[in-house]
């Protein structure tokens, strides 16, 4: 592989890589990127958190910690995830059956593997990205597009995961594992009629998931999708008072601090889930388009890095996070705003909350790697 | 095929990948755009609306409570005081788990078993929907403090500050002044919703129910910003009540004191009146309650100890405890006689102790009659019928008078009429005449009727306040006293009700007032006359008196004594004993007070209530205060 490497350095040696970051394996752009985003983001949770400023502080620590990770993730060679790629994937799997057996229920969710006094973690934060690695890994000794055989067997490495943490019951997480593993299969080239099928094939079963495959909290959710009225005070309240709040923030926003829905506590989780719709009630329209516009950039940033890497493992996994990233913040946004059914996700750099930002920032870690280690 | 497969071309790879990135960057940016098709629609175009219910949900608009006009007596004396109080409320219907609240609460504060099962009780009477229901009264300063520090534990529970009605003489105006009583659905349906809002108490009796509309005021209104669980958080803008008028009595608290006092532990009530204006300066019900109790709340078992009582304390004897006059209705029979020329004050008649109508086989009796026939006031003329209360010499007039004219003069001194300017709800008594009684009792009038109708018996009823205005009206030479509670309302004097002769009275001439006013001070004053010659009250008051005081005792049967039946006094219940009752006005040569006395049960109106309504008297004339 190493004899390939030279001649698959894309034709010019473009400017940013005599940057002097590429010496410590991070891109500046992206870099610089993420860096605007976390700013906002602690902006935004300043505000939300009102009073609480030990909210703020907290997510400060949590912001360096995750900076941290980022920076050790890009050290580490792709060779090195490749190699560990089945392993950690096998472990997380192992420990999502543990979750199951023996777990920590919290809010009705058994999500946590504790070892009391030590530790406390989601292994399937884990799989956001073993998942991914371990189809990148797969497909990469393939020849693609892959067969319907190895199809099968993709399918299977990204099932397995994804049931058992939607068995917790965390559909949140599990649609955004199956998504990443969905993102390195398209990257690697399965054909569009699959998923045209497969799109058929949900949409035939669809009553039979309605009323077999989900839950009747998650059926509540969608109802209230289409007709949040139909439960006001319940199930239908979140969507309703975050709605109001971006759409009384008009096109500049009520200022910062100045949110009557969520410092009046009208809006529910506004420094979680639900901090888009602080976003858009206090920055409005035009904060909403800028937080936009940099996480387009980013993607765009993360392909470019992702198609620009030096092998196919490297473009799969480091394109699939990417495509992550994106999953991320479509359902978070589009829920909050009342377009999918409430599931918990958060806003990607923005939410309140430790794990998504190291796992996040452990991916961004992950795509730069991929880009900037030159032999390995 | 399948050997094809085996071959990986990395640059075919390479491209593949880079051109499924490019599609999956379209289908971002497809993406994002609909999210900020989204966001446009939101914030642009539905902005407007969202604004309008985001404002909504925090601008609450809420009454205020006027505060509640003071009442005073006529020297300034605070009848009904408004105080702060501070409550712990709970809104039953914001709470799912009442008993796991209840028992949150009890670890903040202190809630005794009682307050806890008196609260059960409070939450299934009639209340106003969304009102909290008070567990906890006259918080402490370290409860509020404590309820504070813990208020996110608790959600529909309110520690409401609000000026609360404090009667500062407790049961003895209780009957005068009235009470508030906590307003139910139904009070509010009648009256304006709207200035009711916010008011949780409303008059229910006395001067502070029918002075309501004054005493309310006019409810304030302020916007506040609330958050989601309600609690406010600003005071966008406040148009303060209005607070309602303030109201000064006739009543004379140190008066009404001493007549609590004068009627000791006995069962009664007391009127007394000004002459001059029909100022009521005091009325007594006993027994009474605290009216407090119906502000604070009280349990169901203090509230049915009072309202089931054989003594019914809240019943007001003074204007609706209706009763036989007895012998203080000789007066209007024996001005009745003068007026339609029946007799004259000179015209005699010889009492033996007992009556019979011409070619009658009842005998009517004296209260002097004995058995071996040896009563009777002798040769007695009006005034010494009065002053020894014959009644030999009132049936004869009664008899003798048509009975139409009697009712009707009767009810020119306010007898089977509410007089009264501002009791509105004081009760008429009853003038029995022929119409009425075929109407009543189906039969017709018998002369007999008249005959006890002489003496204020029968079915004559009447009630302590029309007696009082019977004095007034006497010491006043007949012109109409119309009783009023209120002296002023605010800063404006209330005027007093004119006073003018009535049709049947204007017949009657100076002399005759004063003829009659000279007998009645014989009832008191008239003394060492010996043997059946005494004023019937003299012996209880007449003595050591420093003024003139001219009165009238009654004492009115409780049960009908049948012919010819013998009967013990002592024999009799409780409830079966005569009523004793004194009328008087004094200073005679120029009445101040008038008043009536009634002691229910009590027994000889000379012996029992003359010496009560003296202790009044003296409490009013040698005060300094009232000194004129």
């Amino acid at each position: 592989m190493s004899s390939d490497f030279q001649r698959q350095m894309p034709g010019g040696q473009s400017a940013d890589q005599s940057h002097w970051l590429y010496k410590v394996h991070l891109d500046p752009i992206l870099l610089a990127l993420v860096c605007i985003v976390l700013g906002f983001g602690l902006m935004v949770l300043f505000s939300a958190a009102g009073e609480q400023t030990s909210i703020f502080d907290a997510q400060f620590r949590r912001v360096l910690a995750a900076m941290a990770v980022l920076i050790i993730a890009a050290q580490l060679p792709p060779g090195i995830y490749m190699r560990w790629a089945p392993f950690v994937y096998f472990l997380g799997l192992l420990l999502l059956v543990l979750v199951l057996l023996v777990g920590v229920k919290v809010k009705g969710s058994q999500r946590w593997l504790e070892i009391p006094g030590v530790l406390r973690f989601q292994p399937s934060e884990l799989m956001k990205i073993a998942v991914p690695m371990a189809l990148a890994w797969y497909l990469q000794q393939r020849v693609l597009p892959p067969s319907p055989k190895h199809v099968f067997y993709s399918l299977l490495i990204i099932a397995l995961p994804a049931l058992a943490i939607a068995a917790q019951p965390d559909l949140g997480t599990s649609i955004l594992v199956a998504g990443a593993g969905l993102a390195v299969l398209l990257l690697a080239g399965l054909s569009w009629r699959y998923l045209i099928y497969a799109g058929i094939l949900i949409a035939a079963a669809a009553p039979l998931l309605w009323q077999f495959a989900l839950q009747g909290y998650q059926r509540q959710r969608i109802i209230t999708l289409f007709d949040p009225e139909s439960d006001p005070l319940g199930a239908g309240w979140n969507i309703i008072q975050s709605t109001t709040a971006i759409g009384s923030g008009g096109l500049f926003g009520k200022g910062l601090l100045q949110g009557t829905q969520s410092h009046l506590d009208f809006l529910p989780e506004a420094r979680t889930d639900f901090i888009i719709a602080v976003v858009g009630e206090e920055l409005g329209l035009v904060g909403v388009a800028f937080l936009l516009l940099m996480y387009l950039c980013i993607i765009a940033r993360g392909l470019v890095l992702a198609v620009s890497a030096q092998s196919t493992f490297a473009r799969l996994f480091a394109g699939a996070l990417t495509l992550t990233f994106f999953i991320y913040l479509f359902v978070n946004i589009a829920m909050v705003s009342g377009l999918l059914p409430v599931v918990g996700v958060p806003l990607p750099l923005v939410s309140y909350g430790g794990t998504s930002i190291i796992t996040l920032m452990a991916s961004f870690g992950i795509i730069m790697s991929m880009r900037t280690h030159k032999a390995w | 095929m399948a050997v094809a497969l085996a071959i990986k071309d990395p640059n075919r790879e390479r491209e593949l990948i880079a051109r499924r990135a490019i599609a999956f960057f379209v289908v971002v940016v497809l993406c994002v755009g609909i999210l900020v098709a989204r966001f446009v629609q939101l914030q642009i175009f539905e902005h407007e609306s969202y604004q309008s219910r985001s404002d909504k949900n925090r601008i609450q608009v809420q009454p205020l409570a006027p505060p509640r006009g003071l009442i005073f007596d006529t020297n300034g004396v605070l009848l009904a005081d408004n105080r702060p109080s501070s409550a712990l409320g709970i809104v039953v219907e914001r709470i799912d788990e009442l008993d796991a609240v209840i028992a949150e609460l009890r670890e903040i504060i202190a809630l005794s078993d009682e307050q806890v099962e008196q609260f059960r009780e409070a939450k299934k009477r009639a209340r106003r929907p969304g009102e909290a229901v008070i567990i906890a009264d006259n918080l402490s300063d370290s409860d509020i403090a404590a309820l504070a520090v813990n208020r996110h534990r608790i959600s529909g529970v309110e520690v409401i500050t609000q000026l609360q009605r404090y009667y500062p003489q407790g049961a003895i105006a209780a009957h005068a002044v009235g009470s508030v009583r906590r307003m139910t659905e139904r009070d509010l349906q009648q009256q304006d919703e709207a200035a009711y809002r916010a008011t949780q108490f409303i008059g229910k009796r006395g001067v502070e129910a029918y002075y309501e509309d004054e005493l309310h005021g006019r409810p304030g209104f302020q916007q506040v910003e609330t958050d989601a669980h309600g609690r406010i958080r600003k005071v966008i803008d406040i148009d303060p009540p209005k607070v309602g008028k303030n109201i000064t009595l006739h009543l004379d608290a140190r008066l009404q004191q001493a007549a609590v006092d004068a009627l000791g532990e006995q069962r009664g009530a007391i009127v007394a009146i000004d002459p001059k204006t029909g100022g009521v300066l005091a009325l007594v019900s006993k027994p009474s309650y605290d009216p407090n109790q119906f502000v604070v709340g009280m349990t169901d078992a203090q509230f049915r100890a009072l309202s089931e009582s054989a003594y019914v304390p809240l019943f007001n004897r003074a204007t609706n405890g209706q009763y036989a006059p007895g012998s203080t209705f000789k007066p209007v029979v024996g001005l009745a006689g003068i007026a339609s020329g029946a007799m004259q004050w000179d015209t005699q008649i010889d009492d033996r102790g007992s009556f019979r109508l011409p070619g009658g086989e009842r005998e009517y009796r004296d209260w002097s009659w004995t058995v071996d026939n040896s009563g009777g006031q002798g040769m007695v003329d009006l005034r010494r019928a009065i002053y020894r209360s014959s009644n030999v010499y009132f049936y004869d007039v009664a008899s003798r008078l048509d009975v139409n004219y009697l009712a009707g003069f009767a009810e020119d001194f306010g007898f089977g009429r509410n007089l009264a300017v501002d009791i509105n709800d004081a009760s008429r008594g009853l003038v029995p005449d022929p119409e009425w009684k075929l109407g009543a009792k189906g039969e017709k009038w018998y002369q007999g009727d008249s005959v006890n109708m002489g003496i204020g018996q029968g079915d004559l009823l009447v009630t302590p306040l029309q007696i009082a205005t019977f004095a007034a009206m006497i010491a006043n030479r007949g012109k109409t006293v119309r009783p009023q509670m209120v002296k002023g309302v605010g800063a404006m004097p209330v005027p007093d009700a004119s006073s003018s002769n009535s049709s049947h009275l204007t017949s009657l001439t100076d002399e005759d007032w004063q003829q009659l006013t000279a007998a009645m001070e014989d009832v008191v004053h008239l003394g060492g006359q010996g043997y059946r010659g005494n004023g019937t009250a003299w012996a209880y008051i007449g003595q050591g008196i420093g003024y003139r005081m001219a009165g009238k005792s009654g004492t009115a049967q409780v049960v009908e004594i049948r012919q010819g039946e013998e009967y013990n006094e002592e024999e009799l219940s409780e409830f079966r004993r005569k009523h004793a009752w004194f009328m008087a006005f004094a200073p005679v040569e120029d009445p101040q007070i008038a008043l009536a006395v009634l002691v229910e049960n009590g027994g000889g109106g000379s012996s029992v209530a003359a010496p009560v309504a003296r202790k009044v008297v003296d409490a009013y004339l040698g005060s300094p205060v009232v000194m004129r």
